[in-house]
């Protein structure tokens, strides 16, 4: 396995998020990490990006601390897309995914025909390419949201991380993302690790679910394994129901209001 | 309706920088070089352009020819180097804080930088000019500091940025101040400081500012697309292999060095380094690569502008660029300000 965190503890400032975080990115997988506000998931994520230095344990890239690899090297072998994304003033779809290459150019040199070969091709995979002139802030939510997946392909790495890709999206835009990076993961063969808040989402998607809560991992699995009403309860306190989804036939966490929750203890009680 | 309007001359005004920008950088370049020549002429001595081409060929016979030569020569290559420095140093700022507020004067390493030189010159008298600019940048720094710990830690929004920096730059201008009480300098000297003259600046004084110049801005345009990245956000420009701490620091830096060199050269001539990073992010949009060179250009511009306005209004009365600047400057950044507070 490329990417993984072994024992971090990972603090801002002062404030510990989290205290002993291990867990394994799976290779050519969709994983999803999920937790109620402030379980540290964010956090988590940024950890195994390397944009926040863990307070102790370490982060590991193919076999080598991620920390004391180059960060320029770094960009080259995992992709991170932040949660907060600042779209420069007018600026044109095709040149916000060259900041893709970035990585792979040096002040002085011209852009290479790979670099051109990667932006075409990013923007291909993305359905992007039509909208290359268009001004990113003139997108619909679910089409700027390719552009910056865009963007990422374009650093030409196999591991991408995404923190809450489809947050403040529509449901049609968080369908159009996550289908998106469901076929990059089926046909590029691209390993997919992202923060999701929606536990329906994330069972419909993933692989494998990771589940946080306080900074810690409470459980992981598949989604089957992972969404019960015992986890649910616990980890986001709420009462559910979980049943197979009519068509999917992944597994579905339907909350209870009060009433119901009577009516269910009745019931089973 | 109204929203249609404003789509139109969004793409009206991009797409004509877009479609020639060469072209239009390059009138922009013809009509600073224009400029600079008709500028020879205005000015308390009249001389005809006769003397103005005789003194560009290096005929000094002319004692017209000489005047200009002498005394106008450099001020014109002054307008070109401080307009320069001090335009590059407001864009690198305004793309590094990411904060359309940034500039030079604004979060006080202009009046930080006329301390610092103006304490060297009076401290150790007699000492020469070339050391003036590494003071004047070491005081622009501990006025950049003070403003970072005071504002900027923990996501500071541009407006806290730049009162922070109104009220750094106030506490420098008073001890500028002080220092003329103290030990008062003859009129002229404390004109500089105080509001930035090109008045009586030699040759010597090109050469003083020439290097940093020289050094610094084809360095900062090197970096340009480093700038565009760390204007993505700390995250994605991390993401992206950008060491951002450190690259920041080093732009700022530059910049901090370049707004120095000019205050050190032609005391604290304010608003260019605001306004010409945004002329030129307006006509040319926002990549860096495109808009330093035209910021350059731009305080080029403004500088030869004010310095013509201060010397041909009333001759032979001076009027200092620096307060020709202010004028036009002040109502600039109030419109800033309250476009930015919203």
């Amino acid at each position: 396995m490329r990417l993984q965190a072994q024992g971090v503890q990972l603090a801002y400032d002062q404030k510990v998020i989290a205290r002993d975080l291990t867990l394994t990115i799976p290779d050519g997988k969709v994983s999803v990490l999920i937790g109620p506000n402030g379980s540290g998931k964010s956090t988590a994520l940024r950890a195994l990006a390397r944009l926040l230095p863990p307070a102790k344990g370490s982060v590991i890239l193919d076999g080598k601390s991620i920390q004391d690899t180059p960060t320029k090297e770094v960009a080259r072998l995992l992709a991170i897309l932040p949660q907060v994304l600042v779209t420069p003033e007018s600026i044109s779809v095709e040149d916000l995914v060259w900041f893709g290459r970035h990585p792979h150019r040096t002040s002085l040199k011209v852009p290479s025909a790979a670099d051109k070969e990667a932006v075409e091709w990013a923007m291909t995979v993305t359905s992007t390419a039509e909208l290359r002139h268009q001004h990113v802030d003139q997108l619909s939510g679910g089409q700027r949201q390719r552009v910056w997946i865009a963007l990422c392909l374009a650093q030409g790495t196999d591991l991408i991380l995404l923190d809450e890709p489809t947050t403040y999206l529509d449901v049609a835009y968080q369908l159009e993302v996550l289908d998106l990076l469901h076929q990059l993961n089926q046909e590029q063969g691209k390993t997919v690790a992202m923060v999701l808040h929606d536990f329906n989402m994330a069972a419909e998607y993933a692989d494998h679910v990771f589940v946080m809560k306080s900074g810690a991992l409470v459980t992981q699995g598949t989604p089957e394994d992972v969404f019960t009403c015992d986890t649910i309860r616990d980890v986001f306190g709420v009462e559910s129901k979980v049943v197979p989804h009519p068509v999917s036939g992944k597994p579905m966490c339907i909350p209870l209001r009060a009433g119901l929750r009577a009516q269910l203890s009745v019931a089973t009680g | 309706m109204s929203s249609t309007t404003i789509v139109a001359q969004h793409v009206r005004r991009t797409s004509l920088a877009k479609r020639h920008p060469a072209a239009l950088m390059g009138s922009l370049g013809v009509l600073a070089v224009v400029l600079s020549i008709y500028s020879l002429k205005v000015g308390a001595t009249e001389v005809s352009f006769g003397n103005v081409l005789h003194a560009l060929v290096g005929d000094r016979s002319d004692q017209a020819a000489a005047i200009v030569f002498d005394f106008q020569v450099p001020r014109v290559l002054l307008c070109w180097l401080i307009g320069t420095a001090l335009a590059v140093s407001g864009a690198v700022m305004q793309g590094v804080i990411r904060n359309p507020l940034a500039a030079p004067d604004i979060i006080g390493v202009t009046k930080g930088a006329g301390f610092g030189g103006m304490l060297l010159l009076l401290a150790i008298p007699g000492v020469p000019v070339l050391a003036v600019v590494p003071a004047a940048f070491v005081g622009g720094l501990l006025a950049a500091g003070l403003v970072y710990l005071l504002a900027y830690r923990r996501g500071a929004t541009p407006v806290r940025i730049a009162l922070v920096g109104i009220a750094v730059s106030a506490a420098f201008e008073a001890g500028i101040r002080f220092l003329l009480v103290r030990k008062p300098l003859d009129v002229s000297a404390a004109l500089i400081w105080l509001t930035g003259s090109l008045f009586g600046r030699s040759m010597s004084a090109v050469l003083e500012i020439l290097p940093w110049v020289l050094v610094l801005v084809p360095l900062i345009v090197i970096w340009a697309r480093k700038l565009d990245v760390l204007g993505l956000g700390d995250d994605l420009a991390a993401g992206l292999g950008e060491p951002v701490e450190k690259t920041r620091r080093l732009l700022l830096l530059f910049a901090v060095a370049l707004a120095a060199a000019a205050v050190a050269v032609a005391g604290t001539i304010g608003f260019v380094g605001l306004i010409a990073p945004h002329m030129a992010r307006r006509v040319f949009g926002g990549k860096h690569l495109a808009s330093i060179p035209a910021a350059a250009l731009f305080g080029v511009l403004l500088m030869l502008f004010a310095d013509m306005i201060g010397r041909g209004l009333a001759p032979p009365l001076e009027i200092p660029a620096g307060l020709v600047t202010a004028v036009v400057g002040g109502p600039y950044f109030l419109y800033l300000l309250v476009k930015t507070g919203k």
